[in-house]
């Protein structure tokens, strides 16, 4: 349920991550069902990958609402930033005749 | 699962709250309100007004604290429960408190507040829960009027609060509404099997339902007169609906159930009411009230305490989890260099 930073700093300073001071924060992704894809259902904090899948296994799919779990650290995922949104976004509300309702096809032609 | 529409910073007699004053940017603030307008959600990344923010973190922590302090009042009943199948389904119901607790924490967190935070305020009782698990729970019946009153009244809060303007918060209580109908049934159901028992099995019923049923009147926080801070609540989008007016589809929507279960509620002026279509009912003990959110009530100190006694015996299971990540990780840095 939460969500990352928009665009934490593009050049890793990859060297070594930090020691582990507090159980890091995990998002939590469910497979519903075979041959579904898996949705982002929440977070939780846990010690490490291991801990944080039996962790969503407990919190998340206690009543069957999954077949498989996928849990990623949340400082992975990099967001967009809200702030582009209509950069982003806004292009794509003109281009109407990318649907398939744009076009008249006769009734006699059935279902295209 | 269970919130209360109450400000506890507030005290009866204050008078209304000042209206809030933005100090801050007016072009962010206009786009914050065209979006509240629209009825759009906030999210974590977005602007949003200082005070909004931190209404927001006090609501959700006060709510996440209500879920996991709530588990203490059933977890006594767990050992005591009358069958195995009973046990099983209060193991399943107080399992789905604690993740219920893990969902608001989660939903507070993207507001900038650390868990660990939020667990000192409650332990030190900076923080705030819900008042309805102040009082014991005494025989097994208690447990049924829980599921059936205690939570029937925190669903009729919740169930506005899925379309609170906080997204996270929103989608937390879609998930805990969808889970929540399971502890009203079967609280319901367990009173049902009680009441075809013994004359000694029903007088229990009654008493638990007498002792419980004004506390859950008084859940959904004081009467709409003197909710100074309800204004702003909803001109946020936080709340849809009144605490009277919540109040009173409660109790229209009870009264028929407990025809039905064969017991009477605590209440001498409950009267269908055929002008309002809805039921007219007395006055509720505010003092009472009042005095339990202030610490005064019967198991405040013992909940504490079991809270934090809770907490502090786990510490070594995280310390033990925090020391093999850390091994873990030295050997995987070890073996890469």
């Amino acid at each position: 349920m939460s969500t990352p930073n928009p665009q934490p700093d593009p050049s890793p300073k990859a060297t070594q991550p930090p020691p582990l001071k507090d159980w890091p924060l995990w998002e939590v992704f469910v497979r519903s069902k075979q041959g579904l894809e898996h949705k982002h259902c929440g977070s939780l904090h846990a010690s490490d990958a291991r801990h944080a899948l039996q962790m969503a296994r407990d919190v998340y799919t206690r009543r069957q609402e999954g077949v498989s779990i996928w849990v990623v650290p949340s400082n992975s995922i990099t967001a967009s930033n809200p702030d582009d949104k209509d950069a982003l976004f806004e292009p794509a509300a003109d281009k109407i005749y990318r649907h398939p309702t744009f076009y008249d096809i006769p009734d006699e032609v059935g279902h295209m | 699962m269970y919130t209360q529409s109450l400000n506890v910073q507030e005290l009866p007699g204050q008078n209304r709250a000042a209206p809030v004053v933005s100090l801050e940017s007016p072009e962010l603030q206009a786009r914050f309100d065209r979006k509240l307008k629209a009825d759009g959600k906030i999210e974590p990344q977005d602007w949003m007004p200082a005070g909004y923010r931190k209404t927001l973190i006090r609501q959700i922590s006060q709510h996440a604290h209500s879920e996991i302090v709530g588990m203490l009042p059933e977890g006594n009943w767990i050992s005591r429960a009358p069958s195995l199948k009973r046990k099983a389904i209060l193991i399943a119901k107080v399992q789905d408190e604690g993740g219920h607790g893990l969902y608001l924490y989660s939903a507070a967190e993207t507001l900038g507040v650390g868990r660990d935070q939020m667990l000192a305020d409650l332990h030190s009782g900076r923080a705030k829960y819900s008042s309805i698990f102040n009082y014991p729970t005494l025989n097994w019946a208690d447990v049924g009027v829980i599921g059936w009153l205690v939570d029937g009244a925190a669903i009729s809060n919740q169930i506005p609060l899925c379309r609170c303007s906080y997204g996270p918060y929103a989608r937390a209580m879609i998930r805990v509404c969808k889970e929540e109908s399971f502890h009203q049934r079967q609280g319901y159901e367990a009173l049902l099997v009680m009441m075809q028992g013994t004359a000694a099995q029903k007088a229990m019923v009654q008493d638990a339902v007498n002792r419980f049923w004004w506390k859950c009147l008084a859940m959904f926080g004081p009467p709409d007169a003197n909710s100074p801070h309800s204004e702003q609540a909803f001109a946020w989008g936080i709340k849809r609906i009144s605490n009277d007016e919540l109040r009173q589809k409660f109790i229209d929507a009870t009264v028929p159930q407990a025809q039905v279960l064969g017991i009477t509620l605590p209440d001498p002026k409950l009267k269908w009411n055929e002008q309002r279509q809805h039921y007219d009912h007395g006055e509720i003990d505010w003092d009472e009230f009042w005095a339990t959110i202030n610490g005064n009530g019967p198991c405040n100190k013992e909940r504490l305490a079991t809270r934090v006694k809770a907490h502090n015996d786990g510490q070594w299971v995280r310390d033990a989890a925090l020391a093999y990540a850390q091994k873990q990780q030295a050997k995987q840095q070890k073996e890469a260099a």
